[in-house]
Parts: C-alpha cells; sequence; structure tokens
C-alpha cells in the first residue's frame, strides 16, 4: 500500500500507517487507543502501551441512549493520562469500526488532537507487530473538556427528517440486504428490534466496506474513494451530508472517510441510525 | 452424567458474575486452543468443516473413536478469533469422549451462559454457529458413524 501522504487525502494527518504507530510506541505526547466490538480483544493482547477504551461503558451514558457528558470524557480521559495536547491514535478490530466511533466521540469533546492507526487491529497482528498483555498504568491528569458540542458532527431524528425532506445527502452505509429491507440486521448479527426493514427515502446505499482495501483493511486512495462517493454515487463533498447505519458504528467509519479522507465540508453521523428509524412512528421509508 | 463437563464448567462461569474475571477465565481456555493436528486436516481447510456465519473463521471437525464416542478438533484462523478458540477449547474438553447421541443434546444458548456481557453483537451469531456445527455433526454422527469426519 502507498504511503498515507501519497494518497491524495483532504487531511492525511488524520490517519497514521502501523508503521509510524511502531516508531512512536515510547512517545509520551502520543496515547494509543484500542477501541473494540470484542470485549475480549483488549485483554488477550494489544499494542504496548495502549489503553483500552470501551464503547459501552467508556463512551455511552449508562442510562439514557446518549454519551458521556463533560464530566464523564474529563474522568475518561484523566483515566487514560491524556491532557489537551496529547495526540490520541485509536485502533480497534472490525476494520477500525469503534476505532473511528471513538474518533468521532472524541471530536463531540473538541479533542481534535487525534489519528486512527490505518488497518486498524488485524494489520498490526498480520505483521507479527509486538502486543503485550500488560496493562500500561497512566499518571492521573486534570483534563478540562469543553461542553459536548453534538452540532457540528451528529445528526439527531428531527434533523435527519428536515435533511431528508429537502432531499439533501444521506449516506446508508449498511448492506444491500438492509438497504433493501431484505434483512434487519446485518449478515451474522442478531436482530436489534428494528420493527421495520428498508433506508431513508433518497439515501444512496454505499456500503462502509467500499472504502477500504480488503486485502489488508487500509483505506482506498483518495482517488479511489473519489469514484465511489463523488463519481459513481453522485455525492458533492461541498453538500450537507449524513451518514447512518444501525448504531452509527459503521456510519462512523464513512463519515471518518468522507470528513478527513475525501474533505467533506459538512459530514454529520446519525448515530440513531436504523435501530431509531426503523422504529419510529410515521416517518417514511423506502424499500 | 452424561454432559457434567460442561455442566461443571457453566457453574464455574456462574460464579463469575465480573465481566473483567469472565474475561481472564475465557482466555484462560482460549490459551489452551490446540489447532486440529495435521493427521486430521491441513490447509487449505476444505469448505464442509468450514462453521457458517462465523466471522472468527472456525472449522470444526469430529473423530469417530472405535467405541462410539467423538472426539472434536478445531481451527480459528482470525487472528482476532479469541472468543471462537475460547469456546473451541471448552467444547473439546467438556464434549470430547462423550457418545454423539448426548452431544447433540446440547443447546447453543450455553454460549450466552458462558460469555455474558463478554460476548460482542458480532461474535454472538458465530459462537452459537459452532455449537451448531458440533451437534449436527453429533447428529450425523449418532446416526451413522463416519470416520475420519
Amino acid at each position: 500500500m502507498s504511503s498515507i501522504e501519497s494518497r491524495g487525502y483532504a487531511h492525511p494527518e488524520a490517519l497514521v500507517s502501523t508503521e509510524w504507530v511502531a516508531a512512536h510506541l515510547n512517545d509520551p505526547s502520543i496515547r494509543i487507543i484500542e477501541s473494540n466490538e470484542d470485549t475480549l480483544l483488549y485483554a488477550s493482547g494489544h499494542i504496548p502501551g495502549s489503553v483500552n477504551v470501551d464503547w459501552t461503558s467508556d463512551l455511552n451514558d449508562q442510562l439514557r441512549r446518549d454519551y458521556i457528558t463533560k464530566e464523564g470524557f474529563e474522568q475518561l480521559m484523566s483515566r487514560i493520562g491524556a491532557t489537551k495536547d496529547t495526540t490520541v491514535v485509536f485502533y480497534g478490530d472490525k476494520n477500525n469500526w469503534w476505532a473511528c466511533y471513538a474518533f468521532w466521540v472524541f471530536q463531540l469533546f473538541g479533542h481534535t488532537n487525534a489519528r486512527v492507526m490505518d488497518g486498524g487491529r488485524i494489520k498490526w497482528e498480520k505483521e507479527k507487530r509486538p502486543v503485550t498483555r500488560d496493562v500500561p498504568t497512566y499518571a492521573k491528569t486534570n483534563y478540562i473538556s469543553s461542553e459536548r458540542a453534538d452540532a457540528k458532527h451528529r445528526a439527531f431524528r428531527d434533523e435527519v427528517l428536515a435533511h431528508m425532506q429537502a432531499k439533501r445527502q444521506l449516506v446508508d452505509v449498511r448492506s444491500p440486504d438492509e438497504f433493501s429491507g431484505a434483512r434487519m440486521h446485518m449478515p451474522d448479527y442478531p436482530n436489534e428490534g428494528a420493527l421495520r426493514g428498508g433506508h431513508i427515502p433518497g439515501a444512496k446505499s454505499i456500503p462502509w466496506a467500499r472504502a477500504i482495501n480488503p486485502d489488508d483493511g487500509t483505506f482506498k486512495t483518495a482517488e479511489e474513494l473519489r469514484k465511489i462517493y463523488v463519481e459513481e454515487k453522485q455525492l458533492s463533498a461541498s453538500q450537507p451530508t449524513i451518514a447512518y447505519c444501525r448504531i452509527g458504528e459503521r456510519s462512523s467509519h464513512t463519515w471518518f472517510a468522507l470528513k478527513y479522507l475525501l474533505g467533506f465540508d459538512n459530514v454529520r453521523n446519525y448515530d440513531g441510525s436504523w435501530t431509531e428509524w426503523g422504529n419510529m412512528v410515521n416517518v417514511p421509508i423506502e424499500k | 452424567m452424561a454432559l457434567d463437563r460442561l455442566n461443571a464448567v457453566l457453574e464455574t462461569f456462574d460464579t463469575f458474575p465480573d465481566p473483567a474475571d469472565r474475561t481472564d477465565l475465557l482466555l484462560g481456555y482460549a490459551d489452551q486452543f490446540k489447532e486440529v493436528p495435521p493427521e486430521v486436516a491441513r490447509r487449505p481447510f476444505p469448505e464442509s468443516n468450514h462453521v457458517p456465519q462465523c466471522e472468527s473463521d472456525a472449522y470444526i471437525w469430529a473423530i469417530a473413536n472405535p467405541d462410539g464416542t467423538l472426539k472434536f478438533h478445531f481451527a480459528v484462523e482470525n487472528p482476532s478469533g479469541v472468543s471462537a478458540k475460547a469456546l473451541a477449547t471448552i467444547l473439546d474438553k467438556t464434549l470430547s469422549g462423550l457418545p454423539a447421541e448426548d452431544i447433540a443434546t446440547v443447546d447453543n444458548s450455553i454460549v450466552e451462559r458462558i460469555f455474558r456481557r463478554n460476548i460482542s453483537m458480532g461474535k454472538g451469531m458465530g459462537l452459537m454457529s459452532m455449537v451448531d456445527a458440533v451437534k449436527t455433526l453429533a447428529k450425523k454422527a449418532a446416526g451413522k458413524v463416519i470416520p475420519g469426519g
């Protein structure tokens, strides 16, 4: 795979290679964060010095379907020993779904000094790079966060409805069968309770995996991405865009690709996604 | 009782409600994972032994012993397939050596009991498929024991 700098991305600084991470394992200004779907993986072995941030217990509010508050984020950053100046580098399983999801949540709190490790955990493993079961401890910090600011990066249901009615750009990143309504959940996943199948009217079906190289999970070049999202699917980088999936994890991956790799000006992630839309009363659905 | 070993393992897991303790227990099993020996199967493994719906890319073989019991072997091709390796080890340790008829009675709900909150969304279906595949092989063997698979 070509170097990240040579791939023509709008914001190449948002992506780092496994080589780069390997060269910064002992860099105190870097905090490597593993975020997985599989809760066993971090404990089974992780990049030396990396900390675990779990999407359910660390990033989600434990009562409401929402994210942690400013105070919760401050506690999290304190626990992992991060300051405002710390560069956080995310990686994880499932081709970085949850790494991108965690990256996205961090943006709600304005921690822009963030990167994603291209190829994620599987690439690191396949390259036989070092892993450890030692869980590092870092001195707690006094991280003062700004209030969570959802508006720039996150879309809520009423906004999605208005966006749809205005015929603006919507990207459905789920599998083709989920998009068509043939199934209401990902292949091999349980149905998480959506009562209706289909997609939000006007949404374009662009499964998240089209953004990656299947052999190593790295992102495709900007030119390859542009061919898919701009030429084939006719999305405009200057138009407001909302991506969704079922709970916002796969669409975080596409959100990252659109915003940082293709430079879309205004792209938001609808984390309510199909588990909300497919259950709402009296909202339009297409099949 | 035929499933004594399996029930003992399930009861052990029941005593560890804390996900962190359960993680240690599961990793302990995953660490004991032994891949299918070359005298039973070599790569590329046949599709007929592949577990459907399992993102860990698991394969299962059931070898009939002369006394009518079965010996299970597994392969897990995904390097991140820690859960699959843990379950494979548990299934081998608790079901190998039992008559096929008894193995065929195992319910795939054991996955929920073993993994509880340690089960990830994408893993649950695949792990239950592993149990289903074991049951299917056992049912086949109970009808007609096929040496070698």
